[in-house]
């Protein structure tokens, strides 16, 4: 038996296919530890339910940043200028009888082609009873100026420039973002060149204080980009990966481990038991597995372990058992089973020692190449609308994509990402499956 | 006159065998038809038990009736010199008894039988919120308009797919070795994704990028007027769709198919046969693809059984109006009825399709034929 196994290990060299599979298995698995450390599962959780407005401060559906190596028109990324972490850019002057003035000064230098998506100032003040008065005003590189608009900040304000209506009519009706950068010779072309947010606050109480974040949203965002509701796809593409991985592993061996004793105890046994199983067979078959799932879904529960229980369930009884009987019909008639029973052994002592490990072999590769119809399954009842409800999976977010029109939109890398590492997984499995397939199958040797 | 004697003989024989061989496929194809009947029969038990488990098909029926009661109401006359007080009791009367006449108070395990009745007849009353396209309610004229779809399009694919899996492993097989013959191996892996996830790529391609072919639908909107024109209208919506459940499952297919076919090809009386010096077609006909069909629709049927659990997803992708799309609008509205109805339908097009292919493997199974006993291994 060890040796069958170690033999095998030394063949699955010759074979390029298992050798690619297996190393796209195990970069998955590294992905996947990667991501269970660097984002603990509760906090992948609060981020893909975007609590607390963790993602305000990203672009909506902006694509990943480094398609700009491509471009030939660079595209903006996400520009982020805070008084926070640097306060050097405010400047504060005390007029005395606890009014100050505390103005705050943003500069940056803007080399795109594209125009930005859109822009923000968040405004955080803290104060007693009187809120600071703030004004601003946009300085393009060609010196015009532009003011934006003055308001009394409260603790938290998020002002959106860009939907602001009154600085769109003073940019003759164009839109802010593009309105701001644009060439005043050209409205579709960006002006480049070093732009100035010019601050002006007015504090009305001693330890008030207001502090200002320009964000310049990009085109570009990140390494996989970014969603409808403005979520890094990163951080679901990266909890995907566990999540796929061990709804297919655990699915493909549990179902095939239960099944195969269910097999030999079918062969052995004969009669009643044999009749039992092959008619509870025949019943499985007819079941539509997805129709069920959906009604657990609706009706019990959405969550990825209750769906991995069913799929196990029905699994168990599904054709993989005819395969297992057929292949231990032959095992039976061998004479070192008549052997066993000969010196006595018992019923279970000739299934667990004699004929199951014989059928291991074939075992391997059948659940290695199960794994992928398991994984595209999640990922299946998650384009239906019934994945886990807290977990981000990459079938949630096809999900997403498909809802909100990703291809007829145009934002193809939210379905591309997503189904890459969807075939790269079953890929990875189906290559390591169909020669282990060939090892372990002396028929199909040289075929 | 020996001759003639013995000549007649054996034409008798033959007529007789003919019969016998007739009768006994008739027979075997009875046997699995009321088989896969009963199974069904505890296949839908399931689901309903499954579905009830939740005690939604108890709340479907009684929301039922208190509709009709209300409605009846509604269009009573005598009703309105009521008060509202009263015709609510009445409300709640009517509807107490028609629940006892119906027998919603009886234990579960005697009306169960009854659900399973009108699941298995499909007669699961009227949908929560879906309407049919001319406007019923009622789920069974639902399930009719969209089985139409379902099973044009179903079919035209896992047809195209069992002959050309067929063809291109009979073809690969005699190319042993060619570079084609790499390609496919190479590619047998990409079956493990299934139609919808390559209908995206597929909808990328030819409709977002080049534009040549509809993003999905089955006509053309609006649908035009000239039978000719919708028939070339659908034929063009089904290409994409059809060539995702090709690709799907074609290149694990023609493998599977090739690898057979060369396993059998290497048997001795395929050797003899050669040694004959029969056409190499006629030995492909009749001694590597005779005796290697009824594995081969064995293992088709297990490929259709995937492919009708993909359907769901696969006619959502490409928005065809079959059944498929229903459960998903269904899923979305939450219409238990509809819910409820299209897993009986699925469990009922899978049958068909086991029962379609039982009747083909009887017909090509020799054992079948002498009587040996017809069953799977």
């Amino acid at each position: 038996m060890k040796a069958t196994l170690s033999n095998a290990f030394h063949q699955m060299k010759r074979y390029p296919s298992a050798v690619v599979g297996s190393i796209i298995i195990l970069l998955l698995i590294f992905m996947a530890i990667y991501a269970m450390i660097a984002i603990p599962y509760g906090e992948a959780v609060r981020l893909w339910r975007g609590a607390d407005n963790v993602w305000v401060q990203t672009p909506r559906n902006a694509r990943p940043a480094w398609l700009n190596y491509f471009y030939q028109e660079k595209q903006p990324v996400t520009m982020r200028m805070t008084t926070e972490d640097n306060p050097d850019l405010k400047s504060i002057v005390d007029l005395g009888g606890g009014v100050a003035t505390s103005d705050f000064l943003f500069e940056f230098d803007y080399q795109y082609d594209g125009f930005p998506s859109e822009i923000s100032v968040f405004l955080n003040a803290t104060f007693a009873s009187a809120r600071p008065n703030v004004a601003m005003k946009w300085i393009a590189p060609d010196g015009r100026e532009i003011q934006l608009g003055e308001l009394a900040v409260r603790t938290n304000e998020n002002f959106s420039i860009s939907q602001d209506t009154r600085i769109q009519r003073r940019l003759g009706g164009a839109l802010p973002e593009k309105g701001l950068f644009a060439d005043p010779a050209d409205p579709n072309k960006v002006l480049k060149g070093t732009y100035q947010l010019v601050g002006e606050g007015l504090i009305f109480e001693e330890g008030s204080t207001v502090d200002a974040t320009l964000v310049v949203y990009g085109q570009l965002h990140g390494l996989a980009g970014t969603d409808h509701r403005r979520r890094d796809i990163t951080v679901a593409l990266l909890w995907g990966t566990p999540v796929a991985l061990s709804f297919g592993l655990v699915a493909a061996v549990g179902s095939s481990i239960v099944t195969m004793f269910l097999g030999a105890a079918s062969v052995w046994f004969g009669g009643w038991v044999d009749w039992l199983i092959r008619r509870i067979n025949e019943v499985v078959m007819i079941l539509p597995l997805l129709p069920i799932l959906i009604m657990v879904g609706l009706f019990y529960s959405r969550s990825i372990w209750v769906m991995l229980s069913v799929v196990i369930l029905l699994g168990i009884f599904g054709s993989g058992i005819l395969s297992y009987r057929s292949m231990f019909l032959q095992v039976k008639e061998s004479g070192y089973i008549d052997a066993a029973r000969a010196y006595g052994a018992g019923n279970g002592r000739i299934i667990v020692r004699y004929m199951i490990p014989k059928i291991i072999p074939t075992l391997i590769p059948g659940f290695v190449t199960q794994v992928p119809a398991f994984v595209f399954l999640e990922a299946t009842l998650a384009v239906l609308g019934l994945g886990d409800p807290v977990l981000p999976t990459w079938g949630k977010l096809l999900n997403d994509a498909q809802t909100n029109g990703a291809l007829f939109n145009g934002y193809f890398y939210w379905v591309l990402e997503p189904a890459f590492l969807l075939i790269l997984a079953g890929l990875g499995f189906a290559m390591l499956g169909f020669a282990l397939d060939r090892i372990f199958n002396p028929r199909l040797r040289g075929i | 006159m020996q001759n003639i004697d013995s000549m007649q003989g054996q034409s008798t024989i033959a007529r007789q065998r003919r019969q016998s061989s007739l009768s006994r496929v008739l027979k075997y194809v009875l046997v699995r038809g009321l088989t896969l009947l009963v199974t069904v029969t505890i296949g839908v038990y399931l689901a309903i038990l499954i579905a009830n488990g939740g005690g939604y098909v108890d709340e479907m029926r009684k929301g039922q009736i208190r509709e009709q009661v209300s409605l009846q109401m509604a269009g009573d006359q005598e009703m309105q010199f009521l008060t509202l007080q009263e015709r609510r009791e009445l409300e709640a009367d009517q509807v107490a008894v028609r629940i006892q006449q119906l027998g919603l108070d009886r234990p579960f395990a005697v009306r169960s039988f009854e659900y399973l009745w009108s699941g298995l007849t499909l007669n699961l009353g009227s949908a929560d919120y879906l309407l049919s396209d001319s406007g019923s309610r009622q789920v069974r004229n639902i399930l009719g308009e969209r089985l139409g779809p379902t099973l044009l399009l179903m079919a035209t694919g896992q047809l195209l797919l069992f002959f050309s899996s067929l063809a291109l492993g009979l073809f690969l097989s005699r190319r042993y070795g060619s570079l084609l013959d790499k390609f496919i191996i190479g590619m047998a892996p990409t079956s493990s994704a299934p139609a919808w996830f390559y209908g995206m790529f597929l909808i990328l391609i030819f409709a977002a990028v080049l534009g040549w072919l509809p993003f999905g639908g089955m006509v053309a909107a609006p649908p035009p007027q000239d039978t000719l024109a919708r028939i070339l209208s659908i034929a063009k919506h089904m290409i994409l769709p059809v060539t995702a459940l090709l690709i799907s499952s074609i290149f694990s297919g023609a493998y599977s198919r090739r690898t057979f076919f060369l396993i059998y090809s290497s048997e001795d009386y395929v050797e003899m046969a050669k040694a004959k010096g029969l056409s190499d077609r006629e030995i492909e006909r009749r001694y590597v693809l005779r005796p290697t069909l009824p594995t081969i629709i064995t293992s088709f049927m297990l490929t259709i059984i995937s492919l009708w659990t993909g359907a769901i997803v696969f006619e959502t992708v490409f928005n065809w109006p079959g059944i498929g799309r229903l459960t998903q609008q269904a899923i979305n509205l939450f219409d238990t009825p509809v819910i409820v109805a299209t897993t009986v339908i699925y469990a009922y097009l899978l049958a068909l399709t086991i029962f379609l292919l039982d009747i083909i493997y009887s017909l090509v199974d020799p054992r079948v034929k002498i009587g040996g006993g017809g069953t799977r291994s």
